[in-house]
């Protein structure tokens, strides 16, 4: 497994992307910083211009104003075919060449830069791996894959020169819930595994509040609502908007992104009474317990260890 | 029937072949171009393929006709009108062939950093040789048949020995029949190496869904 390699730092500079004959902009003076090697995820209603948005890094879509900087130069700077092939992309429908097998399709972009065959080979065998698929798919053709694994195939595409940034547009949208859970784990373990820079565009604020270490609302027009990390936006919406759109169970989401392994414990005897539950539980689903339970509390193990109990009033002073 | 074969009938076959392979070769190499050019200016699409339709509707015997002042009674007036039909029909599979790849593998090809040219030659054109090869099969059998009309006009190809033996004041039945297999036989064995033809480009295609 290759180590982490470089990951780019993304700016937006007063980004304005106005379409002819429409009076509001698709995008208003967007102005965004991303760091390197951050989850960002651009998330809003349909027609808040976030797939917009991404398809400016790449220049799919032109825009009128401002700047987009990678790792500080302006996109503008480099012919586009370059700039894109140094940039990872992929989208719903995945749109892998169906003529071509998934090892062809794999290794498109490193063909086109030139690489020599056995190390497309070996980088293809590699991706294969990190992606979760197997050696001989490389010789199957698309038709044969389903969706999930089509979708994973157009990830290891996107991967194969080893791009600084990966732009994704509603990746999962088009798998089926459980391929998707699956999907959104993997890809979680994936971007610790190599650290690249993502931006991951979707409607559904529960995949943005699991995957981003950094979310960007944008309202409709284009405007940044606000931009933090998950748990910030949950504690601290900046108006009704963003209430609205993360719901009305924000405090329960919040509960949801930690276990009781993270939190201090009351201190409990080995023998103390109550609803057992294990320390790998979200708080969330703890206090779901303590409800079903009709309890106020919990006594957390690590298998037959008692390690202390948590209550409802810590959840509370938690929020 | 043996010496009947090498005087009659294989040169007609012969010459059959050939006002056939000209006139798809020609065509093609006409209608390939004009099929890019449409493709991507998408104004052009209407009207080529307005002009091309109105050839088609002439009918051949007619339009044979219309070319003999200009130009003889020669293979050339012959192939004119053979390659027009070609043509008129290569024309709208390449094009329908050449708009058939998916909108999102058009994306996703162009956001991976292909040029317009690769786009072009890597995605779309591959993706275009079932509709291509389509067209090749009905412009080869169209052309065999009426290619057999030619005798009209000139002593060559398989229409000929047909229509000396319809000339004859009792006709001949087994020169009609043995002509008219010949083309016939022509047609389905071309078509069926374009079958085969087309199974080797695509492998794609044989392969079923998981």
């Amino acid at each position: 497994m290759s180590a982490v390699t470089q990951a780019a730092e993304i700016a937006f500079d007063q980004v304005t992307k106005r379409y002819a004959g429409r009076d509001q902009a698709a995008i208003d003076n967007l102005s965004l910083e991303i760091a390197a090697g951050t989850f960002c995820v651009l998330v809003g209603p349909s027609g808040g211009g976030k797939t917009t948005a991404l398809k400016l890094v790449n220049r799919l879509i032109p825009f009128d104003s401002g700047e987009i900087r990678i790792d500080g130069r302006s996109i503008a700077e480099f012919p586009v075919t370059e700039l894109r092939r140094g940039i990872g992309y992929v989208i719903q429908q995945v749109g892998l060449f169906p003529h071509m097998t998934v090892g062809d399709n794999i290794g498109t972009v490193p063909g086109l830069l030139g690489w020599p065959k056995q190390k497309i080979a070996a980088r293809t065998a590699e991706l294969l791996e990190l992606v979760g698929l197997e050696r001989a798919d490389a010789k199957r053709y698309p038709a044969q894959l389903s969706g999930g694994q089509r979708q994973r195939v157009g990830l290891a595409r996107a991967l194969a020169a080893d791009p600084p940034l990966l732009l994704m547009d509603e990746p999962f949208g088009a798998l089926d819930p459980i391929t998707r859970l699956r999907l959104q784990t993997e890809l979680l373990r994936l971007h610790e595994e190599v650290g690249k820079t993502i931006i991951f565009v979707t409607h559904d604020v529960d995949e943005a509040i699991k995957m981003g270490d950094r979310i960007a609302i944008l309202r409709e027009g284009g405007v940044l609502a606000q931009y933090d990390t998950p748990d910030a936006i949950l504690a601290h919406p900046t108006d009704d908007f963003v209430k609205e759109f993360i719901g009305e169970d924000r405090a329960l989401r919040r509960l949801a992104l930690r276990t009781l392994a993270d939190v201090t414990l009351e201190p409990a005897a080995p023998t103390e009474p109550g609803l057992r539950v294990s320390k790998t539980t979200t708080l969330r689903n703890a206090v779901s317990q303590m409800l079903e339970g009709n309890t106020d509390r919990v006594v957390v193990v690590d298998g037959d260890t008692v390690l202390g109990v948590f209550s409802l009033a810590d959840a509370g002073a938690l929020l | 029937m043996h010496g009947h074969w090498g005087d009659t009938l294989q040169p007609a076959l012969v010459q059959h072949v050939e006002l056939t392979a000209i006139a798809v070769g020609i065509g093609f190499a006409l209608a390939f171009p004009l099929a890019l050019l449409a493709h991507r200016y998408r104004r052009l699409e209407q009207p080529i393929g307005v002009l091309s339709a109105l050839l088609y509707t002439i009918p051949s015997l007619a339009l044979f006709q219309l070319l003999v002042p200009f130009t003889g009674l020669t293979w050339t007036t012959v192939e004119i009108a053979l390659v027009s039909y070609t043509l008129v029909i290569l024309f709208p599979n390449i094009v329908t062939g050449l708009h058939s790849a998916p909108d999102e593998v058009i994306e996703a090809a162009r956001g991976m950093g292909l040029t317009r040219r690769q786009v072009l030659w890597r995605v779309e054109l591959p993706l275009a040789v079932p509709a291509i090869v389509g067209g090749l099969r009905i412009a080869v059998v169209s052309t065999v048949a009426i290619g057999t009309i030619a005798a009209f006009l000139l002593p060559d190809g398989l229409g000929y020995p047909i229509f000396l033996a319809l000339k004859e004041p009792t006709p001949f039945k087994t020169e009609i029949y043995s002509a008219g297999v010949l083309a016939v036989a022509l047609a389905l064995f071309c078509d069926g190496l374009l079958v085969v033809l087309k199974r080797a480009l695509v492998p794609w295609a044989r392969k079923g869904v998981a």
